[in-house]
């Protein structure tokens, strides 16, 4: 059964005639396996996007990077293609691939030619459904598994960031790097690697989009060849999790001439029904480039720093708003004030009625730009799947930024803002910091 | 005079494939200025670009970072736009902008509704010839850029080295400065200097304007003529002629310690021909090499050899891109195993290169880099920005809109001989720097 909806859209703050159409079939494979598709016959390839709910944080503590390094194995051999044999076979074919593991779950990506599809769709599937894990190249991507967490070792963002996350999020797993530690890393087995592919790769959890040059009819067989031997089950799901960390400065020593920072504290969920004015409200503050206030005060009128910006972070256990910045050792305390006083402003205040229609007016005419190309699409399809959005979600995402007033913006930030609560993490050799 | 030109596509007919997407159309105002136009009907939305043949390899001496910090400066306001206007107005048309510069261009794009495309270009055009900076401006942004150096070079030791490194391989073109400047120099940059350097090289007859998405040829040309064409050139601006590399003739060695590396490597850079018009065989023959040298993390040359054979490497590449207007860089890399010093990491890689020359090339191998290259044509037409992006790299490195034609085809041509000679002739230790960046090992 396929249904198929068009979506135009009416911009009403500058009276932008600009539509956007994105034809989304809902197909379901003969299998049972469930896709959102936007055909596209202008060029003759499809971009496919696969991604499974749950990812790194269904690791125990003891098997932390299992996914990741599990996920990194994927390509190196399946059946009697070991890992270069797997990887010519798929430069022969001009199969794309990519492959990701994330806190909340694990991706696929591919492109492949419309003349390659079916070749590609089974190399493809041996590397997602019978993956060989030989011992050498469990080995061997170890190695680089372990370089990556060294060189994090002495990356001041990357210290800023898991300090940030240790205080913010303890005993869970986001507290610590999907990547593991050397001692975990090094202690994983290939049985290891077996289960965290079943407990993360299941089809209870999986969610795809397809867009190009197929039709509803070739992708559902398609996805019964790839994906129908995975799995009925995987992992139950982690618990959720409150951000936990105090309010302050907590600074780590390092050397070099401009320190990092990571600040920030609780944040909203994705479906509160304050997100759409707490996505606004944080375009505003600091998510708008050069129309955000921190960066008008910290960068364009101060000069303090080269780029700052802030997030929201709904993550599906835990949620966040965050930002960061660097500025030069002597100059950090002062940009750190002024993020502090533009926190309380907004608490305060809120938002004036031209900034809110300027916002406004970029998300709702920025919205429709994003749907520019097979890959942009798909991953957009899947998006929207896993946070369990319908497809008329598209036709009405711009009314619900419409929507938003200067009283919501205003309740939202003084429920969610508190310069009080927060946590500044600093990688530096700053100066003038109590 | 308006050429309609079909997308290269020769290369793909073997495979009858239908026609793609993509059609580029050029022509050049009577003011000098040069407009493609690459059209993509899928999705209501445009990209302008003005591409400035002008960049960091064209400044004075003594003022390194200026095309840089005027690239920044631009977005600070004109005669008839107040400071940040420019990007609040595209932002409130719902688009997005940016601009960066490098040794042989500066460019200024923006991404928004085509319908809104008048605007940008009038804008666009408003900053070409009526830029204003007040000084406390310039000193704000100045410090920006400052930690701009601070945040992307000063604080990654990578970067840092790269910068020697490159300071090292030119002995007397300018490439060896960096883009962004030397630190010492940036500070001392003012609003003069960024008004001469403006004046001089932002004219109508120094760029080249490319709009990509959802436009036709007849818009565009409607649209610059209205913007750019009032504009008046720069007279008596010749082609760049920059200060050239003398003989190479001694191998360059350095070495930089860094607590802040995770872990030791080396680094080598060849001086390299660059693609030139009507002359990008060898470079066409340089880009394959560096594929099958060190493409691929699993499939290449040296990572065959060197991470599993012998595993002497937990990684390897090699690199070129011939989009350059003067003598560019061919390069390779190796991070040797914990326990395998830099000694004998580099003795194996030159080891490797000398058998990859002896041995000769695996048809195999270079079949399907073809291949690669071939679908590379097809997946870029999905990405209509990034097309637009190396038009304008290809047309401000001195390549013609022929050259650019050519190019899938040239590749398709080499020869496994080609590649054997363009070897022979890049890997020459007399024309390199060789860099190792080393981890201090620690005081026990």
């Amino acid at each position: 059964m396929t249904r198929i909806f068009t979506y135009v859209a009416a911009v009403f703050l500058l009276a932008l005639p600009l539509r956007a159409e994105v034809e989304i079939q809902e197909v379901t494979s003969p299998g049972g396996i469930k896709a959102w598709l936007v055909e596209e016959h202008s060029i003759p390839f499809t971009a496919l996007e696969i991604s499974f709910k749950g990812g790194a944080s269904l690791e125990a503590p003891d098997k932390r990077g299992a996914t990741n390094l599990m996920i990194a194995l994927l390509e190196e051999g399946t059946g009697d293609l070991d890992s270069r044999a797997f990887s010519a076979a798929r430069e022969a074919l001009a199969l794309e691939t990519g492959f990701d593991a994330g806190d909340d779950s694990v991706s696929v990506s591919a492109r492949f030619l419309t003349e390659n599809q079916d070749d590609a769709i089974a190399l493809l599937r041996g590397a997602i459904i019978a993956p060989n894990f030989d011992q050498t190249a469990v080995d061997r991507v170890r190695e680089q598994v372990l370089s990556n967490i060294r060189s994090d070792a002495q990356d001041p963002g990357a210290l800023a960031s898991r300090r940030f996350d240790e205080l913010a999020f303890p005993n869970h797993p986001y507290a610590t790097s999907r990547d593991g530690t050397a001692d975990t890393v090094n202690a994983l087995t290939r049985d290891d690697l077996f289960a965290a592919k079943d407990a993360t790769m299941a089809l209870d959890r999986v969610y795809v989009g397809a867009v190009g040059d197929i039709t509803a009819e070739e992708l559902g067989l398609l996805l019964d060849t790839l994906l129908g031997d995975l799995p009925a089950t995987g992992a139950p799901m982690p618990e959720r999790v409150e951000f936990a960390a105090e309010g302050g400065v907590e600074t780590i020593p390092f050397n070099t001439p401009q320190s990092v920072a990571m600040f920030g504290h609780a944040g909203i969920q994705r479906d509160d029904e304050d997100f759409f004015a707490a996505f606004v409200m944080n375009r505003i503050l600091g998510a708008g480039g050069f129309a955000s206030r921190l960066t008008q005060e910290v960068r364009e009128n101060r000069g303090l720093t080269y780029g700052i910006g802030t997030y929201l972070v709904p993550m599906e256990h835990g949620e966040m708003i965050l930002g960061q910045f660097a500025s030069s050792n002597d100059r950090i305390a002062e940009a750190i004030d002024v993020v502090r006083a533009e926190w309380a402003k907004m608490a305060n205040e809120g938002v004036t009625q031209e900034e809110l229609q300027a916002a406004q007016t970029y998300l709702t005419g920025a919205y429709p730009l994003r749907f520019d190309g097979n890959g942009p699409i798909a991953n957009i399809l899947v998006g929207m799947q896993m946070q369990g959005l319908a497809v008329d979600y598209i036709a009405t995402r711009n009314d619900k930024i419409r929507a938003v007033t200067q009283e919501d913006i205003a309740r939202v930030a003084a429920d969610l803002l508190d310069p009080e609560a927060l946590l500044f993490v600093v990688v530096g050799q700053p100066e003038g910091l109590e | 005079m308006l050429h309609r030109i079909l997308k290269p596509l020769a290369a793909l007919a073997c495979f009858a494939l239908p026609v793609t997407a993509e059609t580029v159309t050029d022509f050049t105002l009577d003011n000098g200025m040069e407009v493609v136009v690459i059209e993509d009907h899928r999705a209501p939305v445009v990209v302008q670009m003005v591409w400035y043949r002008v960049g960091a390899a064209d400044e004075p001496a003594g003022k390194s970072g200026i095309a840089h910090f005027l690239e920044h400066l631009l977005f600070r306001g004109t005669e008839n736009l107040a400071p940040g206007e420019f990007s609040e107005t595209v932002a409130a048309n719902g688009g997005t902008d940016n601009a960066f510069t490098s040794w042989d261009y500066t460019a200024y794009h923006q991404r928004v509704a085509s319908d809104r495309l008048d605007l940008m270009m009038q804008m666009e055009a408003d900053r070409m010839r009526n830029l204003k900076i007040a000084d406390e401006d310039m000193v704000i942004e100045r410090n920006v850029v400052l930690e701009e150096r601070n945040q992307r070079t000063d604080s990654d030791p990578a970067a840092l080295f790269r910068e020697q490194r490159n300071a090292a391989q030119y002995l007397n073109h300018p490439y060896g400065i960096p883009v962004i400047g030397w630190r010492h120099e940036i500070e001392q940059l003012d609003t003069q200097d960024a008004l001469d350097f403006y004046q001089r090289f932002y004219a109508p007859n120094n760029a080249i304007l490319i709009v990509a998405g959802d436009v036709t040829p007849d818009e565009v040309r409607d649209l610059a003529e209205k913007h750019y064409g009032p504009l008046a050139p720069t007279e008596g601006l010749e082609a760049r002629v920059r200060p050239q590399e003398p003989p190479q003739l001694s191998e360059r060695r350095l070495s930089l310690e860094d607590p802040r590396i995770g872990q030791s490597y080396i680094q080598r850079s060849y001086l390299a021909p660059e693609r030139d018009p009507g002359d990008q065989e060898t470079a066409a023959a340089l880009t394959i090499l560096a594929e099958l040298l060190g493409g691929s993390p699993t499939t290449s040359f040296m990572a065959k050899r060197l991470q599993f054979d012998e595993q002497i490497a937990v990684y390897t590449s090699a690199w070129y891109s011939g989009l350059s207007y003067d003598d560019t860089n061919f390069g390779l890399a190796i991070v040797p195993v914990p326990g395998v010093s830099l000694d004998d990491a580099e003795a194996a890689m030159d080891r490797v290169l000398a058998e990859f020359i002896a041995e000769g090339i695996d048809a195999d191998h270079l079949d399907r880099i073809k291949m690669q290259s071939r679908a590379a044509q097809i997946y870029a037409d999905d990405d209509v920005a990034s097309l637009a992006r190396r038009y304008g790299q290809a047309l401000t490195t001195g390549l013609t809109l022929d050259d650019i034609r050519a190019w899938p085809d040239l590749l398709q041509a080499v020869t496994p001989e080609d590649v054997i000679n363009a070897a022979e002739m890049v890997l020459d230790r007399n024309r390199a720097v060789t860099g190792r960046m080393i981890k201090p090992e620690l005081a026990q």
